[in-house]
């Protein structure tokens, strides 16, 4: 058992009154959270609910409501995060409602939906609050019984005193422990004890998906709301010029057709926009304001520069051959050793700008009054946009209220919250509570792209055919795409990182694995490559160099643990017979540490009907604790499905400034019959605390596939998108 | 402007749209049926599928005017209970990620179902190939659709 010292005080508990609708305010039914249909034993409906602290509610039948800080975007936080609470807390996750609570800065932390981090910060204050309940449950039954808190045991939500045979509910004695003390300190359970933790726990909104509950941004209603649509300039490097919006006006259902300009006056980073004036045309349903987003004519005039994908392949092609850039990190003496080299081995590797293409497109509901705003919708960054709103409505943080809503995807797109921004100026300016809602095209042409980059490596062997040497230099428009700490970095005497940032005035953004989502595939095609000129297995040479990082690790900041990232090798080749041919089927491996978790995979290829199809993914994953094992091995899933999709067919490119791709017809997603036929994940067991899933699986599956594409069809793949010419 | 009945879910509803609004935005922003989705507003997602008597089509793109005194299914009137086998099997088999294009699926694979009551691999993959998940559930869908026509 681990006693954790409490970081709450009494105060910040007892600001919590008013986090205790945020289902019920946003007009959503909240029951049957975590309860199957049908199953028996379930706590009734509560009369009256009591607080015990900012995360669990207890009601007087004994039903928990448990809230999930974080936003949801489909990283499943909202049943892993309640789980690791409910865990601690001992109750019965039957029992358990789970509501997403509002942004609420004075009781959780970090609630953003980013970088794989939820489960990784939140570990231990979730952990923390059910331990903290139950402590606070017990001393009030030990109240009651007037018995000795030492005396008592709990299991799934009844407290009972041996000695006596006497057991209270948590229902029966939460009233009461709504008054005591938040204890100093509170035992947390040994690993061992875990019930909930580790095992497989199904979304909590499961039930809702399939039946079409009202759960997303988009399905926010409010009685009087009005529909609001931007237009955006066709071409990065443009802005209106002039627009007749008579047209429009007189159209049926149509309120107005205003000119917003969204940037706050300080802005945030995740206040990015390509396009800070538009024209918003407002009305009273959907399909009337998306006609007369048709009518308005607009004049558009030349800003800045504009800019097309030829320029930028040269742009990135001219910086990582040229001197310039930034080295972030030299090992001895990597020209010298590149001097005396018996061979050197080059390649680049490039890939292209990436929309997110959430499938629920931008939107948010925003009603701004004189001394009040009201936001409802998607976003990854809720106290953020608090930030930006009240630079932009003029408010002190007090006056601005955000709700999150379920995210149909975030991929990055949802931390940069100018929608919001948007929502909440047209708001303001009409009045009235709007809802804005972007056209699939609006979504896709205005920006905040993953960055198009490029990058070249290049290995020293001598004679022996030994790596003495490795560079590695990264360009990216307009975020280089370097690691310069990252493997094979610790593994060589002779090693220089570069980066070279060119600019441009298409916005990029955190995709999915942010830099890594390239240099990982191209970093592991690239090792693929040096294993086969020196006459290696692929995963012995690897595990060659993490023996040498294990035994005597080059320079101080490595950013890795060797022996689990090898660990992760390790078991994917024993898992998935690697060595062991298979007729008919190629393959190829890959391995990346990212967002603190290590992973590798094999990807399998097939020829069905003339083309080549990824019959199998073999996936290793070292997390530390597995929070919730069905939501694990989804994200894996979803992690390989993303990465291999993205690097087979999936690209925006521009022609004068002008995205070539604007909708489904023209920007291709990966699709059932091209996924992968089956996918099984290993999980590495420890004891060490959980780390997230959310980007991981998603970098190394690109190497993997761009190495087995090699041994079917005997081309390297160096430019993405692999499958389109 | 015009009036037009509407058979949802069996039941019927009038609404006076201009007759060339999609079936999705009368289900929206009308009928308050949010359970049918927006995603790319020219049918080549699948987010919008209903169905339209037994087959799938896409809301997005289907004007109300080319509809009337037909009987639509939305994810809402799909089962009474939420106990279709589609929605059970997909809760089993915990397909959803961020859940959004989910409902599209689960009508499609209705209407699949319908006609094919035990389709093979290369039936689903064919007939489920023009909705898209972003979140790449794919297998779980397929595995889902397997597992309901067992249980139907």
């Amino acid at each position: 058992m681990t006693l954790i010292k409490t970081k709450y005080n009494r105060r910040s508990f007892l600001k919590v009154s008013g986090a205790a609708g945020g289902g019920l305010l946003l007009g959503f039914s909240w029951l049957n959270g975590c309860m199957p249909a049908g199953e028996s034993g379930i706590a009734s409906i509560p009369n009256e609910w009591f607080e015990i602290n900012g995360f669990i509610k207890i009601g007087d039948t004994g039903l928990v409501t448990i809230f999930s800080p974080n936003p949801e975007i489909g990283q499943n936080v909202k049943t892993s995060m309640p789980l690791i609470v409910a865990e601690e807390l001992d109750v019965d996750w039957k029992n358990v409602v789970v509501e997403q609570a509002p942004l609420n800065t004075d009781i959780f932390q970090r609630q953003i939906a980013g970088g794989s981090q939820s489960i990784r910060h939140g570990w231990k204050a979730l952990r923390m609050a059910g331990a903290t309940g139950k402590r606070m449950l017990m001393e009030a039954a030990a109240q009651k019984l007037s018995v000795p808190v030492s005396e008592l045991t709990v299991s799934q939500g009844v407290i009972s005193h041996q000695a006596s045979g006497k057991s209270l509910s948590y229902g029966e004695v939460a009233s009461l422990a709504a008054t005591m003390e938040v204890p100093e300190e509170v035992e947390l359970k040994d690993n061992k004890d875990f019930k909930l933790i580790g095992t497989k726990v199904k979304n909590v909104d499961g039930q809702k998906i399939v039946t079409g509950q009202p759960l997303f941004g988009l399905d926010y209603q409010r009685e009087g709301m009005l529909i609001a649509m931007i237009i955006h300039a066709p071409a990065f490097g443009m802005k209106i010029k002039s627009f007749d919006a008579t047209e429009a006006k007189a159209m049926p259902g149509i309120k107005d057709v205003i000119t917003v300009n969204t940037w706050p006056d300080e802005p945030q980073w995740s206040d990015l926009s390509a396009f800070r004036e538009l024209i918003a045309v407002v009305g009273d349903t959907t399909w009337q304001v998306l006609k007369a987003k048709k009518a308005v004519k607009v004049e558009w005039e030349v800003d800045t520069a504009l800019e097309s994908t030829a320029d930028h392949i040269e742009r990135l092609k001219k910086a990582v051959e040229s001197d310039q850039g930034n080295v972030a990190r030299v090992d001895g003496d990597p020209d010298k050793a590149f001097a005396e080299a018996d061979e050197i081995i080059e390649s680049s590797f490039t890939a292209p700008f990436l929309a997110h293409n959430t499938m629920e497109p931008m939107n948010f509901f925003a009603h701004v009054t004189d001394t009040k705003a009201e936001l409802v919708g998607p976003i990854q960054t809720p106290e953020y946009l608090e930030h930006s709103l009240a630079s932009l409505l003029g408010m002190s943080h007090e006056q601005i209220d955000i709700k999150m809503t379920r995210m149909g995807g975030g991929f990055g797109r949802r931390l940069y919250g100018n929608f919001a921004n948007e929502a909440a100026v047209i708001s303001q300016l009409m009045k009235a509570p709007i809802k804005l809602i972007y056209t699939r095209e609006d979504d896709m042409t205005q920006g905040a792209y993953r960055p198009a980059y490029r990058v070249k490596y290049r290995a020293a062997l001598d004679a022996d055919k030994n790596m003495t040497a490795f560079e590695v230099k990264a360009a990216g428009v307009d975020d280089p795409p370097l690691f310069a700490n990252r493997y094979p970095a610790g593994t060589l005497a002779h090693y220089k990182a570069t980066e070279v940032k060119v600019d441009s005035n298409i916005t990029t953004a955190a995709w999915r694995a942010p830099r890594s989502n390239f240099i990982a595939g191209a970093e592991q095609a690239f090792l693929d490559e040096v294993a086969e000129k020196v006459g290696k297995d692929p995963i012995d040479f690897r595990l060659e160099l993490f023996d040498k990082a294990m035994a005597n690790p080059v320079g101080e900041k490595n950013d890795y643990d060797a022996e689990r990232y090898a660990g992760v090798i390790k078991l994917v080749k024993e898992r998935s017979n690697w060595g062991v041919e298979t007729p008919g089927i190629k393959r190829g491996m890959a391995a990346y540490y990212c967002h603190n978790s290590y992973v590798a995979q094999v990807v399998d290829l097939a020829e069905l009907d003339g083309e080549w199809r990824v019959k199998k993914v073999w996936c290793a994953v070292d997390c530390g604790i597995v929070v919730n094992r069905e939501g694990a091995v989804n994200m894996m899933e979803g992690g390989i499905v993303d990465g291999l999709g993205h690097a087979m067919f999936s690209q925006m490119t521009f022609k004068d400034g002008k995205p070539d791709q604007s909708n489904f017809h023209n920007y291709q997603l990966i699709r059932q019959e091209q996924a992968p036929l089956e996918i099984e994940t290993f999980f590495v067991e420890n004891n060490i605390d959980p780390t997230g899933l959310g980007e991981p699986p998603l970098p190394p599956v690109i190497g993997a596939l761009a190495n087995a594409l090699y041994q079917a069809t005997g081309k390297r793949y160096y430019d993405q998108p692999f499958l389109v010419s | 402007m015009a009036q037009y009945t509407l058979k949802v879910n069996n039941q019927e509803f009038k609404v006076d749209v201009a007759e060339d609004t999609p079936i999705l935005w009368v289900l929206r922003d009308h009928l308050q049926l949010v359970g049918t989705k927006f995603g790319c507003g020219m049918a080549m997602c699948g987010a919008c599928t209903v169905l339209l008597g037994d087959t799938a089509v896409r809301s997005c793109s289907m004007p109300i005017s080319s509809v009337e005194g037909q009987a639509i299914t939305t994810i809402e009137g799909l089962s009474e209970k939420g106990d279709h086998p589609l929605q059970l099997a997909w809760q089993e088999v915990d397909v959803p990620q961020c859940g959004y294009c989910q409902a599209g699926q689960i009508m499609n694979a209705a209407s699949l179902l319908r006609k094919i009551p035990n389709p093979t691999d290369e039936q689903i993959e064919a007939s489920m190939n023009g909705n898209i998940c972003r979140c790449g559930t794919y297998l779980r869908i397929k595995e889902a659709i397997k597992q309901a026509a067992q249980s139907a």
